[in-house]
């Protein structure tokens, strides 16, 4: 387990920036999570720490060392891919050594078969090592390739989206599975996803990415409460931040454009809304409003229900301003 | 509603398709049969008209194909009785076996040359084509048409430069220059065949050998060769078929020493007449390991493109 530090670095595929610039330390022992959308640079960010993809510029040091000029293998990295990349020709049992079996590890049968047979029944996949890779469904191939990253001891793990394609309970069910499995062991971990979820409740830091810049790394409770710009304020929080113009409510504002996540909203005095519908979640009741001409998504008491139509009253409590530009305003 | 489907094909369509397979299989199967027929002929049913189906086999081509005869008086064939079946036979005509014929030697040579060809053009078409498929090699599009332009003209185009090559070299009639010679002709064939093979092969797989903390190379040879054994198989048989049936450089090249058994069957049949069943019997066992490899190899062929493990 090591620090992996990020200097200014950068990568282009033709003249696609898909890396601009990104400084940042992933302290020993932390589970950092990058969040962003499709295209932001999170899985380059993972293919140049790797060493699968050259640097344009910049320096990645694992444990102070720079890495530029090392193999994938010499950097002593482990990845989980967003395809899965099983063996295809191999059982499950033989993809989970494969990585042990290596000329750099060359680990002891007796130990491969310990380790392997460990990670199966962390993921649930004991009855299935006899089976070829090719034979497995989709959840049970990104297990397989979980657990060939975590048979290993490396520098970092680097994860891309790994529980992007299991099923709910399974994702909640590996979601405190990994978490455990980081906490205990004090690995360093950088995960790439899309889903808030599983950034707020596994990380300890988050980056946020745009256009292959970092626009924002803290932890996940700063990144929400404190967010940088109007893109980070809506990377996270369910429903999402409303964006509206500050002048709708009136007074004296600090921006032109004011961020209202459903608990900036107290309902019962200030500015008219109609109500569209409410959406009943089960664990939590939307209700959908027309502010003016501008929808508003707030959160309403699970068993409370409004007709369509009726007027309400809504006022901003403790909001965030923005400028026009959508950087935030203090 | 009309009885057409682009999912399921009617009976009628089924039977014919059926009808037309079954056919063409007969069709050229036709050939096959007639030499491996011949084979077990006398000369005189070989050559008889109408051709017979029914007819009593005999041994007499396989034996005069590995054998050499000569005439001899009656007072030595009464002196000297037959050792053996195969003498039993040639006594029909006087004759007496006097020892093995060329034909086992050509057989071998045809087995060296045509399986150490193949051999070659795999090795190195496999390894250029890796390298085509992965690598950012200089003028790479300029070097794969210069491959495959030396497949435009007929090989036999070049037959004299090659000639006088292979007399300055050295290389003429000997195991190396044909095995050279055809490997020269077959891997521009098996670099672009193994390239299309290998492109299909997701390059996620060998980047994650490369993270699991193995080289380049050693990724090359545990994950990618045995996802592309479908295309080395199929590569393989083009390659041996074609060294295999080569005829026009083995006969302007090869004599005494490194000749193959195309140029040599038909020599066959200036010995002692026309003996059509000794050829038929050289082109049944000519026929046999390109059938047995083909064979071997149909296990891959058929196995096919795996579903692969790579989340599309």
């Amino acid at each position: 387990m090591a620090e992996v530090v990020l200097e200014n670095i950068s990568k282009s595929y033709g003249k696609v920036k898909a890396v601009d610039d990104i400084s940042m330390t992933i302290p020993n022992g932390a589970f950092v999570v990058l969040l962003g959308p499709t295209g932001a640079g999170k899985t380059t960010t993972l293919r140049l720490i790797s060493g699968l993809d050259k640097l344009d510029s910049g320096t990645v040091r694992i444990a102070g060392r720079d890495v530029g000029m090392e193999t994938p293998a010499q950097r002593d990295v482990a990845m989980v891919f967003q395809q899965y990349s099983l063996y295809p020709h191999m059982t499950v049992q033989e993809n989970l050594s494969f990585p042990l079996r290596s000329p750099i590890l060359k680990t002891p049968e007796d130990e491969i078969a310990r380790k392997v047979n460990e990670v199966a029944e962390i993921l649930q996949i004991p009855q299935k090592l006899d089976n070829k890779a090719t034979e497995l469904s989709g959840g049970e191939m990104q297990r397989v390739s979980i657990g060939r990253a975590l048979v290993r001891d490396p520098q970092i793990f680097l994860m891309d989206e790994p529980l992007s394609s299991l099923d709910a309970k399974l994702r909640a069910d590996l979601r405190v599975e990994l978490k455990r499995i980081q906490a205990d062991l004090g690995s360093t971990l950088l995960y790439v996803t899309h889903d808030q979820v599983e950034a707020m409740t596994m990380a300890t830091h988050i980056g946020v990415l745009e256009n292959g810049r970092l626009v924002q790394y803290g932890t996940p409770r700063d990144i929400y409460e404190n967010p940088g710009s109007v893109y980070v304020a809506s990377r996270l929080g369910l429903p999402r931040i409303n964006i509206l113009p500050s002048e709708l409510f009136g007074g004296d504002h600090k921006g032109p454009q004011i961020g209202l996540r459903p608990e900036n909203i107290i309902e019962g005095e200030g500015r008219d809304a109609r109500v569209v519908r409410a959406e009943h979640l089960g664990d939590q009741t939307r209700l959908h409003l027309d502010l003016n001409g501008h929808p508003v998504v707030t959160l309403i008491g699970i068993h409370q229900d409004y007709p369509a139509g009726k007027l309400i009253k809504i006022r901003p409590h403790n909001p965030l301003y923005f400028d026009a530009s959508g950087a935030r305003v203090n | 509603m009309s009885s057409f489907s682009v999912t399921e094909p009617s009976n009628r369509s089924k039977w014919i398709a059926g009808f037309l397979v079954i056919a063409y299989a007969l069709i050229t199967m036709i050939p096959l049969v007639w030499i491996l027929l011949t084979g077990f002929k006398s000369p005189a049913d070989a050559i008889s008209y109408p051709p017979k189906m029914v007819f009593d086999p005999t041994l007499e081509g396989y034996v005069n194909l590995f054998t050499t005869r000569t005439r001899q008086t009656q007072e030595f064939l009464e002196a000297n009785p037959p050792q053996n079946w195969a003498d039993e036979i040639v006594r029909q005509y006087d004759m007496v076996i006097v020892g093995p014929s060329k034909f086992g030697e050509r057989f071998m040579n045809s087995v060296i040359i045509g399986f150490g060809s193949t051999f070659l053009s795999i090795f190195l078409g496999t390894l250029a084509a890796y390298a085509f498929s992965r690598f950012k090699v200089p003028l790479k599009d300029d070097l794969l048409f210069f491959i495959l332009s030396t497949r435009m003209m007929p090989p036999v185009a070049v037959a004299i430069p090659i000639f006088l090559m292979f007399r300055n070299l050295g290389l003429s009639d000997t195991h190396l220059g044909m095995i050279l010679l055809y490997t020269g002709v077959n891997i521009s064939l098996a670099v672009w065949l193994l390239k299309g093979f290998i492109d299909e092969i997701p390059r996620e797989y060998e980047e994650a050998a490369l993270i699991d903390g193995y080289t380049r190379f050693q990724a090359f040879y545990k994950v990618v060769l045995p996802q592309a054994a479908t295309g080395i198989a199929s590569t393989a048989i083009f390659c041996l078929i074609f060294a295999w049936n080569e005829y026009a450089f083995a006969v302007l090249l090869t004599s005494a020493n490194a000749q193959t058994a195309p140029p040599f069957i038909p020599t066959i049949i200036g010995i002692g007449g026309l003996d059509w069943p000794a050829v038929a019997a050289g082109a049944t066992i000519f026929l046999i390991p390109v059938m047995i490899f083909t064979i071997l190899m149909r296990k891959h062929l058929l196995r096919g493109i795996t579903f692969g493990a790579v989340r599309k």
